[in-house]
Order: C-alpha cells, then sequence, then structure tokens
C-alpha cells in the first residue's frame, strides 16, 4: 500500500470537516497546527474517524490527542499502515 | 413597591429599553430574501407544492412549502457545512440578511452587548436521520462527532452566536410559539439594558423523520392540490400542511437606534402568553387571555389594532376557537385578520416570527397581505378576514398569534 500522503490528508480534512474560506490548505501546511488551520478538536476527531474507517487504522482519541499538525498526523497513520509490498 | 415584568415593560418610560425592531432576514418557501417574500405574499403567490426533498408517495400527506434549493457554499461558511442541518444552513443564511438589513456592524459593539435568543421546535431532523442511518446501516463508528450538536434545539442560537462573535445573553425556546416568545425575551434583554439582541426562529424538519413524528399530531391536510389543501377558517378546512424557514429580527434599544440613524420597522409593544386548561377541561382556550394581556401590556386598546395576524390552524376547531378568542375582544368583523401562512405553510417556531416580520412589513408598506385559497369562510366566526387581494391602509398597531400545544402567544406591534 503507498503512503498516507499530506496531499490525501487535506482531502480527508476537506471532506470531514469543510474548509475555512479564508486559510489555504494548498501551501507548506505539514507544520502549522490544525487550530492555526481552523479546525478545532472536534473537526480533528472527525477527520480521524474518517481516516479510520478508509484506510483500516486505529487512531484513539488518547493519540490523537497529542497530534496537533498535519505533519504528526501523516506520521501517525503511516505508522501503522503495512509497508508497501 | 414591587412591579410585574409587564408593568415594567409597559411604555411609560422613557425611551431607553424600549425594543424596536431594526433588521429583517426572512427566508421561505415562497422568498428566499425579505423583498421576495413581501412581494409574494402581496402577490399572494405559494410556495406550497408536491415534497421534493423526498418521496412523499407512502406517506398520507404529500405537499408541503419548501425552501428553493440554494448553492449550500454560496452562503454558508466551508467548516460549517459539514456540521450544519438544514435548519441552522437557513438560520445562519437570515441571520446575514437580518444583520445587512439592520445595518449593524457587530463587530465594532462589545460583544458582551449583543444577546441571542432564538426560537426551534424541531431541531435539526434530516442531520439526525442522516447519521442515525449510518449507525444502524454502518455501525457508530461511521457517525458524525457534530451530531452530538447538529440536531439540538439550541444549535442554531449556539452556531449563529459563534459565526457572529456574540457572547452577551443567550438562550433557546421550544414549542411552535418560539418564534414570538423569542422576540418578547430579546425584549426583556432590551429591557434589562442591551443594546442588541437577536431573536426570531427558523424551523426545518422536511425529511421522513420529521414527517412521520409530525402526522402523529392528525391535523396535516391529505389534499393532495395546493391551492386546496390548507384553507383556515374556511368550511373545506381539512388540516395545515407544514413548511421551512422563518425569520431573524434584530431587536434593538430604541435610543441606540436612534443615534445611529437606523429606521426602526416597529416597536416591540406588548406580549403575553398563556397555557390552555388541561385537555377535556370544559373552560376556556388560554388564547383570548394572552391576547388581553398583550394588548394591557402595550397598552393598546382594541380599537387601535389595525390588523391580527391570525395563528390559522387550519382545522376546524381550532380555527373556531381562534375566531371566538379574536371576536370576544375586538367584536365580530371588527379588525382585518390575515393569514399570509396560507401561501407557505405553517413553519413551527419559525411561523410566528415570520408573521411578526410581516407585520412589520406592512406597517412600513402600508398595506396588508392577504390570505389565499380561502373562498368560502366560515360566517359564523364573524371575522373579517382579507381575501381578495392585498389592503392597503395605515397600520399602526398588529397583533401577531402564535399557537403550540396548550401554550398560546400574543405579540402587538406599533409602528414607530
Amino acid at each position: 500500500m503507498a503512503m498516507f500522503t499530506q496531499a490525501d490528508l487535506v482531502g480527508y480534512m476537506r471532506r470531514a470537516a469543510g474548509e475555512d474560506e479564508s486559510i489555504s490548505l494548498d501551501g507548506d501546511i505539514a507544520e502549522v497546527t490544525f487550530a492555526d488551520l481552523g479546525y478545532d478538536s472536534l473537526a480533528v476527531m472527525e477527520i480521524a474517524s474518517l481516516a479510520e474507517r478508509e484506510l483500516g487504522v486505529r487512531l484513539p482519541e488518547e493519540t490523537m490527542a497529542g497530534v496537533e499538525t498535519p505533519q504528526q498526523f501523516v506520521d501517525l497513520v503511516n505508522e501503522q499502515l503495512p509497508a508497501s509490498v | 413597591m414591587t412591579t410585574t415584568l409587564a408593568e415594567r415593560d409597559a411604555g411609560t418610560r422613557p425611551e431607553a429599553g424600549r425594543a424596536v425592531i431594526t433588521g429583517i432576514g426572512v427566508i421561505a418557501p415562497n422568498g428566499f430574501t425579505t423583498d421576495e417574500y413581501w412581494d409574494a405574499v402581496l402577490h399572494g403567490r405559494s410556495g406550497l407544492g408536491r415534497v421534493t426533498r423526498f418521496d412523499p408517495a407512502q406517506y398520507p400527506v404529500k405537499l408541503a412549502g419548501e425552501v428553493a434549493d440554494y448553492d449550500v457554499h454560496a452562503y454558508v461558511p466551508g467548516r460549517l457545512v459539514p456540521q450544519t442541518d438544514q435548519t441552522t444552513r437557513l438560520a445562519l443564511i437570515a441571520m446575514d440578511a437580518a444583520v445587512g438589513d439592520a445595518g449593524l456592524d457587530l463587530a465594532a459593539m462589545p460583544s458582551d452587548q449583543i444577546g441571542i435568543v432564538t426560537g426551534n421546535s424541531v431541531g435539526g431532523l434530516e442531520y439526525s436521520q442522516r447519521e442515525l442511518e449510518k449507525l444502524w446501516s454502518a455501525g457508530s463508528n461511521h457517525v458524525s462527532a457534530y451530531l452530538s450538536f447538529a440536531w439540538f434545539y439550541a444549535v442554531n442560537t449556539g452556531q449563529l452566536s459563534i459565526r457572529h462573535g456574540l457572547h452577551g445573553p443567550g438562550g433557546v425556546l421550544t414549542g411552535h410559539t418560539g418564534g414570538l416568545d423569542s422576540v418578547a425575551h430579546a425584549r426583556r434583554y432590551v429591557a434589562d439594558g442591551l443594546p442588541v439582541a437577536v431573536s426570531g426562529a427558523i424551523d426545518s424538519s422536511l425529511c421522513p423523520l420529521g414527517w412521520v413524528i409530525e402526522l402523529t399530531t392528525g391535523r396535516m391536510s391529505t389534499v393532495t392540490d395546493p391551492a386546496r389543501a390548507y384553507l383556515p377558517f374556511d368550511h373545506a378546512a381539512s388540516g395545515y400542511l407544514s413548511g421551512e424557514g422563518g425569520a431573524i429580527l434584530i431587536t434593538e434599544d430604541a435610543g441606540h437606534a436612534r443615534r445611529r440613524g437606523a429606521r426602526p420597522y416597529g416597536e416591540i409593544a406588548g406580549y403575553g402568553a398563556t397555557f390552555d386548561p388541561r385537555p377535556g377541561s370544559d373552560r376556556e382556550p388560554g388564547l383570548r387571555r394572552a391576547i388581553e394581556l398583550a394588548l394591557w401590556d402595550a397598552g393598546v386598546p382594541p380599537a387601535e389594532v389595525d390588523v391580527v395576524f391570525a395563528d390559522a390552524a387550519g382545522v376546524a376547531d381550532l380555527d373556531r376557537a381562534e375566531a371566538a378568542a379574536i371576536t370576544a375582544v375586538f367584536g365580530p368583523r371588527a379588525v382585518p385578520v390575515t393569514a399570509p401562512k396560507t401561501t407557505t405553510g405553517r413553519l413551527h417556531s419559525g411561523g410566528p416570527a415570520l408573521d411578526a416580520a410581516t407585520a412589520l412589513l406592512s406597517m412600513r408598506h402600508g398595506v396588508i397581505p392577504p390570505m389565499i385559497n380561502v373562498t368560502d369562510p366560515v360566517a359564523s366566526d364573524r371575522l373579517d378576514l382579507v381575501l381578495a387581494g392585498p389592503r392597503e391602509t395605515r397600520v399602526g398597531a398588529a397583533l401577531v398569534l402564535a399557537r403550540g400545544d396548550g401554550l398560546n402567544s400574543a405579540m402587538v406591534l406599533t409602528a414607530p
């Protein structure tokens, strides 16, 4: 299976929690916090829930509590994805 | 010395603390904007038709007043789209319109000086149904966390206050009279010293879940001709039709409005609310007392009321009771009675808020919109129904009536 990328995550963010018109998700947002991107904790929960369903990973609330940026989210998902075949 | 709330609000005070309406935002089945709606009711243009939001074929009631389709992303912020039901989206749109109409720059005001209280009777049912379907068919991990608030009665007050950064007092009033009760409560906020309080109500429940809940009332019309289904005060009354929408009203301290040069539509002059006796009692329903309380609160005698916006249940015994209450207070055929909601259906808590907006528009434009489709009024009601087109007249004082299950609310609005 391919790596989970930031572009994949941005797609999930838009689908699960919508997008703030005043904040672009297309630039280098890897280290920008979700809060600064307009996503509160409930929004991140929605995004994690979508990722769990679509990718078969487990993203429990306790773990997600420490995830503040898209890069951290992407890394956490990739840790759980099976290695590329 | 103690005074009741009504005495305190009774208009003997100076300008400060008196509440006027300075902004109106309508969203209705026959108008996506206030202007569209007003033009529609003046011309008797109906928004009633066969339900399109879902297939009504298997249900006994097939007609409703649906707000026209719109591009949600053109009106609702992207982050709010996944977390809002139609009822909240319509409320966001109506609030933007009301604030714009009032010419208020809310962001420039101290945020704790702006209150908000809205009416709501069903919450976000379509959203609830969709998420509950996911729960049953796909499992709990498919249910949106946003359901936690998107379904709730208070969601419109919450989302509107967050969207506009309002940190003053807030609340929600439930039930079908909520749209009127919220305006009265906003008036209390103003009497307590707030310069601005958002009020009004939007409701929407046009989904199968909402439909089967509402069908249990047994009061919806099963007639399939949109021009013959909802006929309040008519011999052919067969029940009511349901619709979605309502109005958001910007309530403002009269002095605050004057100092910033705003042009009020009218003043919230009086209000009364009563309960009905328990079902089966032979005591009189509470509507007449609600009317009398509102008139007394306003200091307006019945002879000075220029129009009554009726609750207009469309159910024969409820229409008789309303007609009896109106004639008991005003006398037979002594005041014009109208029901523009014959063009929209009953909008639950949104209905009385829209009626209040319509009454204020009548004052501004000097014309009473008609009720439509009624051709054979019950003569014994002894009402002067506004039937054959709009009636041009000065409207100095209007009475708006609303009923819910066992609840009665009445409001007197007066021209500025």
